[in-house]
């Protein structure tokens, strides 16, 4: 279990609301469950409402979400801290999370970590400039593209620490560098290309069927 | 190996058009009206002989699963979950499936909520997996613009497909603590009875798959029970993604018959072993979850790829997520690292999982260097034994299997660690603290 716990009142804006786009959306949200289990989108609007922010999650925030879905506060406290996707303090406009778990470290998550105390400090440190921060987080699913880490929406894959450093110049330099495996890989296929999927004319063939 | 024209999932590198066109040309949506005019009897029928078993980590038979759900409606709705967490360590198959195949998913969808008397499905899909969730959703608008699903479609079932997605909790792949998460609380893992077939999403009828058990089903409904059942070994049938990660030449998802040898598997497709087979230390055969098996001739050279040649080492399939290590590997670390993942995804809601967790990853910390005694090694052993079996949920043996295949087979390394701790302690004049 994590302790999480939330970012200290001074630290806290006083009110939150959804943007009109936003509030649309969640009616929709809502929707997809049936009559009176509106609860069921909570982690779905806790979500947009950290997008709206910019990647941190206000107290004010929860309990706007908790009302909007009828629920007592306390509920919505409980899973914004539970879930470890909510950030309850901000973070850097770039923050990176590292997959520090064993498949990403048998192949080399240590180097990635280097850079990133190096370069940005400790973990959940944020840069002076705001820019820059990072997290350790387990598994991310994408483990025979290790080591990796989440950017925002996007992973960043068969990273080394030459070429996480160039990941990071291009966002220190306000560029989005692409996404996925930052060598000449095809996704998860091995290097070098596919072992299968080779044969043409499965493709043809189904086609015409 | 297993033949092209074998492979379920055609774009499984995402070399092709994912969207309903490229899908189709593929074979998806193909006769699905057939399939689901067998009605829910043939179907269920069909998936059992195949003997397709989930694809989740349990390995549980699809059909018998399926054939659980109540034969006459009493009112309440019947559901359809499917299970796109994907956070065991090792394990990044579905996510392909999602993000290149994700009409296959949805097809499958639909087939098996026709044939468990399901009008409504839900994707719960990881909250890391931003863009898969994009892809999956696109790919769930196309379907429904073209009338695959929804209500009066063309294929006379009526199906709302709806993708939710959670925010980083490994737990909430349990299958009870997703419906709790679902229901928008804590995933906290739900005790058993009542199961989902009678009580599950918001206490109706449901059934949680996986995604690749689901995504399995349109190709074994086309292409016939007895092509699935053909591959592989009996009770051991099909086609399985393995995801290869470590130690390997070359890392890489795969598509492979069921039973394929180990060695196999990662020559023909990974490159083999970082500086060859005879450099291997071990590999866990099944994602974190599961125990490790050593190189060695009885050991990981004769391990047969599927649930029984992985139980015949005392291992499991899992998710057919294959870790490799090779003999630069620092064993105790490797295994340390993957015991702080339990206690970091722990819900709390069990004692001897809590602080079982805690306690088993503090221990294994100083093993590393070897700063403990050697009497707590069978403490540690007994400790894992108290928890397995003793939880809500089968977090807690999840937990305790990869601690014991560490014990099993590595034992000696261990004693090495505290050995020579203690003689350096000797040798620099300190106290024997950690000696015996
Ligand atoms: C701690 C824990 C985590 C799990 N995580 C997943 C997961 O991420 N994905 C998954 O499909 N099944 C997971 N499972 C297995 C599910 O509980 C369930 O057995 C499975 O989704 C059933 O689908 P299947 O029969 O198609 O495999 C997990 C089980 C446990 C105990
Ligand atoms: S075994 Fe662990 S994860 Fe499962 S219910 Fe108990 S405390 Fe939660
Ligand atoms: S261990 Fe890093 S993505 Fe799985």
């Amino acid at each position: 279990m994590s302790v999480r716990r939330l970012a200290p009142p001074e630290m806290q804006p006083k009110e939150f609301a959804f943007s009109k786009d936003n509030l649309a959306w969640a009616k929709q949200q809502v929707a997809k469950y049936p009559e009176g289990r509106q609860q069921s989108a909570v982690i779905l609007l806790l979500w947009r409402a950290q997008e709206q922010v910019g990647c941190w999650l206000p107290e004010a925030a929860i309990r706007y979400v908790a009302d909007f879905l009828g629920m007592a506060h306390i509920r919505g406290l409980e899973i914004a801290t539970f879930y470890t996707m909510f950030n309850l303090a901000p973070v850097g406009k770039v923050h990176v999370q590292l997959c520090g778990t064993t498949p990403c470290r048998l192949r080399g998550a240590d180097e990635i970590e280097k850079v990133c105390r190096n370069r940005i400090g400790d973990q959940n440190h944020v840069t002076a400039d705001g820019k820059f921060s990072w997290v350790e987080v387990e598994c991310l699913g994408a483990c025979v593209n290790a080591p990796m880490v989440q950017i925002g929406s996007d992973y960043y894959e068969d990273l080394t620490a030459e070429s996480f450093g160039k990941v990071l110049d291009q966002f220190a330099a306000g560029k989005k560098p692409k996404p996925g495996p930052q060598t000449d890989r095809q996704l998860s296929a091995p290097a070098g290309g596919p072992t299968t999927l080779t044969d043409k004319s499965i493709y043809a063939a189904r086609s015409r069927e | 190996m297993l033949a092209d024209k074998d492979r379920i999932f055609t774009n499984l590198y995402g070399l092709h058009d994912w969207g309903l066109k490229g899908a189709r040309a593929r074979g998806a949506w193909d006769g699905t009206k057939a399939i689901l005019d067998k009605g829910r009897d043939g179907i269920v029928n069909d998936v059992k002989a195949s003997g397709l078993r989930g694809r989740g980590g349990a390995g549980f038979p699809t059909g018998l699963k399926w054939s659980f759900m109540p034969k006459k409606s009493d009112g309440r709705p019947h559901y359809l979950v499917v299970n796109a967490d994907e956070s065991e360590p090792g394990t990044c198959k579905d996510r392909e499936i999602m993000r290149h195949d994700p009409h296959l998913l949805i097809e499958g969808c639909l087939i098996a909520g026709c044939a468990m008397a399901a009008n409504t499905g839900y994707i719960y899909i990881r909250g890391e997996f931003i863009r898969e969730r994009e892809r999956l959703q696109a790919a769930i608008d196309q379907a429904y613009q073209a009338k695959l699903i929804g209500k009066n479609n063309v294929h006379g079932w009526d199906f709302d497909l709806y993708l939710h997605h959670g925010a980083g909790a490994y737990i909430c792949g349990e299958e009870t603590a997703l419906l709790e998460s679902l229901e928008g609380k804590k995933g906290q893992p739900r005790l058993k009875p009542p199961f989902p077939a009678n009580v599950g999403l918001y206490g109706c009828p449901t059934t949680v798959q996986n995604v690749e058990s689901i995504a399995a089903v349109p190709d074994i409904m086309r292409r016939g029970a007895a092509w699935f059942a053909g591959i592989g070994r009996p009770n051991n049938t099909g086609t399985k993604l393995f995801c290869i990660s470590g130690h390997v030449m070359k890392p890489c998802n795969v598509e492979e018959a069921m039973g394929i040898p180990l060695p196999e598997l990662l020559e023909r497709h990974a490159g083999g072993v970082r500086g060859g087979w005879d450099n291997l230390l071990a590999v866990i055969p099944g994602g974190s979850s599961m125990p490790l098996v050593p190189a060695g001739s009885d050991q990981a050279d004769t391990l047969l790829m599927d649930f029984d040649g992985c139980r015949d080492k005392k291992s499991a399939l899992g998710t057919a997520a294959v870790i490799v290590m090779d003999k630069s590997t620092d064993i105790v670390r490797a295994m340390t690292r993957i015991s702080y993942f339990y206690k970091h995804e722990s819900c709390g809601q069990c004692t001897p999982c809590r602080e079982g967790m805690g306690w088993m990853w503090r221990v294994l910390t100083r093993m590393v260097e070897g700063r403990a005694q050697k009497r707590e090694i069978d403490m540690l052993m007994q400790v894992t034994t108290q928890i397995e079996g003793h939880t809500i949920c089968a977090f807690g043996d999840g937990a305790a299997w990869p601690v014991q295949g560490l014990l099993r087979h590595f034992r000696p390394e261990i004693e090495r660690r505290i050995d020579e701790y203690s003689r350096n302690a000797d040798a620099h004049g300190a106290v024997r603290e950690a000696a015996e």
